[in-house]
């Protein structure tokens, strides 16, 4: 027993160094992580700085300018060394934010802001989409004409902080949430198309268009326009600011070189996002070429939609629209779901957004003679292929 | 997905012989390592190794050869092939007969659709497998596509499956050494397995995203391989302890009195009969580690396997319903070769395998 107990200390005394091991990796790694803003002297002469994107979802034409700019050089033109991290079903990316996983993320207002009541210390630094891109579909003949007519229905919505355009509007029309169905939607529009939903939530970059490129058993072709309803929430009281990216607040206000990343990541983004409006196809191949596996028809016009939510931007690219943003606020305030939450209870502090960055960025671009306004864009015609092939 | 159920009427050979077959080998054994009857406990009586039984054995075992051989395994291909034959009969069937809407009781749809959305004709899905898989230059079938991303989650699931191996055959040891490390560990190793993956893996993840040691970094696969081991160790450790602590008490007096100490006693006594009961649980540990691995990289969003081809497609699937079960019949294809490896491994451990213990 005695022999045993010396064994037993022995163990004890090799987890505990193993267990003190670990956690200085881990403290260590905690320098690293946070270092976005610091130079390491890879490639030469030339420092570059690497920074960390982190997306909502897995790579798609929603998020065509930046790998855009990574394929263009844009971002090795600033310096800078971009990884961009996909999305899962469970990655949420204002928190990776907030943890220090990451440098910048890419996350719908509403949502970024539940995280920022909870206590996410993050800034939107550039409203990159100016417009809603929510849907809510229904059959042409289901008499779903406007929000006014969700009473009773089943409504689907995909959940996880994306129902509460939704809830927005319907409070905007003075409508109790409790009277409508909510269904929760999967990956694909299945539900919608066999009846179990009246009403389906649709981006216009990406479920309203795998509609278009389903077929409809009775007649043999791909459904049209003209088989279904779209309630636009952008025409509503509930539209709310989309993809923005968000920045770490507290590197923002005292780390020189986060701040100076931030505005070459910027330059970079909008280039990228310029390219994209001018170059749909080439947007669309290099999205694919990234790793997404949709069909090239269905990429191009997820690259097209997404470029009529962006452009044209009268302001210039990803300035913050205060009217938008203080809606955005309003609706996420007045937004009740069908338990009685609401995405924040209180308005959030002043530090949740900035137009200081993307300002410089823009003001630097201008000087480049770039133009950041998009007054002359004019998105292309997409054919939808069945199934987007 | 599929655990080793499947192959259990496809696996060759020596396992699915005639008990005749097996206690000879068992016997054999039980002569060579002078050990009489070490996995005793659940051994039909008369299992133990009197000299006339062997040679008897021996007779069976010889007579076992004779039967054309070649015949039973056709006969067990022939089985599985039927097997897989009422499926698709049944699919079409179903299909074919039942209502469009299904089965709705009281609101509840107790029966799936017919539609081509939901159910696709299996000509349909085996078809799509072999065209490409979108319309772009140079795009590969279907079934390359799929086929790749399964190498890629069979690859993490391995690195999992290893690392779980490890962890649990060293928890399991500690465990037999110590009674108060079993007692102060097991009610941990059974609560590791009820923390749900969904708030595990961004965690996992997190962690992973800031180690950095010199020139090594971590690595978005490692955070799914981890999550792998996660759920690999568990049957693993428990099935091992089982097995480690399985012979009789009359074995281990008899190791004691012979002056043998505790780790020949392991490896002499303990670990040869730990192997019926750590076969399932390594095939367990298998099946949950693939189970893990697609999980992991559904949840992280990682590029390559079969999981992020899983979600993909699955977005795809309205406008191309087939394309939805590539993906899904490569998890049923990594299931059956996983399996197949651990089947594999009992056949070189066949000399041990005298009991099967259901895990």
């Amino acid at each position: 027993m005695k022999h045993s107990t010396r064994r037993l200390a022995t163990l004890g005394a090799l987890t505990l160094s193993a267990a003190l091991v670990l956690s200085a990796c881990s403290g260590s790694g905690d320098t690293s992580g946070g270092s976005g803003g610091s130079t390491d002297g890879a490639g030469g002469g030339d420092a570059t700085t690497a920074v960390k994107l982190q997306l909502q979802w897995l790579p798609q034409g929603q998020f065509a300018g930046y790998f855009a700019a990574a394929d263009q050089g844009y971002f090795a033109d600033e310096g800078l060394d971009v990884e961009i991290i996909p999305s899962g079903g469970d990655i949420v990316p204002q928190d990776a934010l907030a943890n220090g996983d990451v440098d910048y993320a890419i996350a719908w207002v509403p949502k970024a802001l539940g995280s920022v009541e909870a206590g996410a210390n993050i800034t939107d630094i550039a409203q990159i989409f100016q417009r809603s891109g929510t849907l809510q579909v229904s059959w042409a003949d289901s008499g779903i004409d406007s929000v006014a007519d969700f009473e009773g229905k089943k409504i689907g919505s995909w959940g996880f902080g994306n129902e509460w355009e939704i809830f927005a509007a319907m409070a905007a029309d003075g409508l109790d949430s409790s009277t409508v169905q909510i269904i929760t939607q999967d990956f694909n529009m299945n539900a919608f198309l066999q009846g179990d939903i009246d009403a389906a939530q649709a981006m216009t970059y990406n479920e309203y268009a795998q509609l278009l490129e389903a077929v409809n058993p009775e007649t043999g072709k791909q459904y049209t326009d003209a088989d279904f309803n779209v309630i636009s929430y952008q025409d509503t009281v509930g539209a709310m600011l989309q993809d923005a990216i968000w920045a770490d607040t507290a590197r923002l206000e005292s780390d020189t070189a986060y701040q100076d990343t931030t505005v070459k990541f910027l330059k970079a983004v909008v280039k990228g996002w310029i390219y994209a409006a001018e170059n749909p196809e080439e947007a669309s191949a290099i999205t694919i070429a990234a790793g997404s596996n949709w069909g090239p028809s269905h990429e191009l016009w997820m690259v097209n939609e997404t470029n009529k939510l962006i452009w044209p931007a009268p302001d210039g690219i990803g300035v913050i629209d205060e009217a938008a943003w203080d809606a955005t606020v309003k609706g996420a305030l007045s937004a009740v779901n069908e338990t009685g939450a609401s995405p924040i209870t209180k308005e959030p502090p002043a530090s949740a957004w900035s137009n200081d960055w993307i300002t410089k960025a823009l003001d630097e671009l201008k000087a480049e003679g770039v133009d950041v306004t998009g007054e002359s864009f004019k998105p292309i015609t997409v054919t939808l292929a069945e199934g987007g092939n | 997905m599929t655990t080793g159920a499947e192959t259990e009427g496809l696996r060759p050979g020596p396992e699915a012989g005639p008990p005749g077959l097996d206690t000879a080998a068992g016997g054999l054994l039980d002569q060579r390592s002078g050990v009489e009857n070490p996995a005793g406990r659940g051994n039909p009586a008369g299992r133990g190794n009197p000299a006339g039984r062997v040679a008897r054995n021996e007779r069976i075992e010889t007579k076992a050869r004779q039967t054309p051989r070649g015949a039973r395994e056709l006969q067990v291909w022939a089985y599985g092939a039927l097997g897989l034959a009422a499926i698709v009969i049944v699919w079409e069937l179903y299909k074919l007969l039942a209502p469009a809407d299904g089965v709705v009781i009281g609101g509840l749809r107790v029966l799936p659709r017919t539609t081509d959305l939901a159910m696709p004709h299996i000509w349909d899905m085996l078809a799509r497998l072999f065209e490409p898989v979108t319309r772009a230059e140079g795009a590969a079938p279907l079934w390359a596509a799929v086929g790749a991303g399964a190498l890629v989650t069979l690859g993490i699931a391995a690195v999992g499956w290893l690392v779980g191996l490890v962890v649990g055959v060293g928890l399991a040891l500690v465990m037999l050494r110590w009674r108060l490390a079993e007692w102060g560990l097991l009610p941990w190793i059974i609560l590791s397995q009820t923390v749900p993956l969904i708030a595990f893996a961004p965690i996992v993840r997190s962690w992973g995203s800031k180690i950095q040691i010199g020139g090594f970094e971590w690595a978005d696969w490692m955070s799914v391989a981890l999550i792998a081991s996660y759920l690999a160790f568990f049957p693993i450790a428990i099935g091992a302890l089982r097995g480690l602590q399985s012979p009789d008490v009359i074995h281990t007096e008899l190791m004691r009195s012979y002056g043998i100490g505790w780790w020949r006693t392991l490896v002499k006594l303990r670990v040869p009969a730990s192997v019926p009961y750590l076969l399932p649980a390594l095939r367990l540990g298998a099946a949950n580690a693939v189970i893990g691995a697609v999980v992991a990289e559904v949840s992280t969003g990682l590029q390559g396997g079969l999981g992020r081809i899983l979600i993909q497609y699955a977005g795809q699937a309205s406008g191309d319903p087939a394309k939805a079960w590539g993906p899904i019949f490569g998890a049923i294809v990594l299931g059956l070769v996983v399996a197949g490896s651990i089947a594999l491994l009992g056949v070189f451990l066949k000399n041990y395998r005298r009991v099967e213990v259901n895990a």
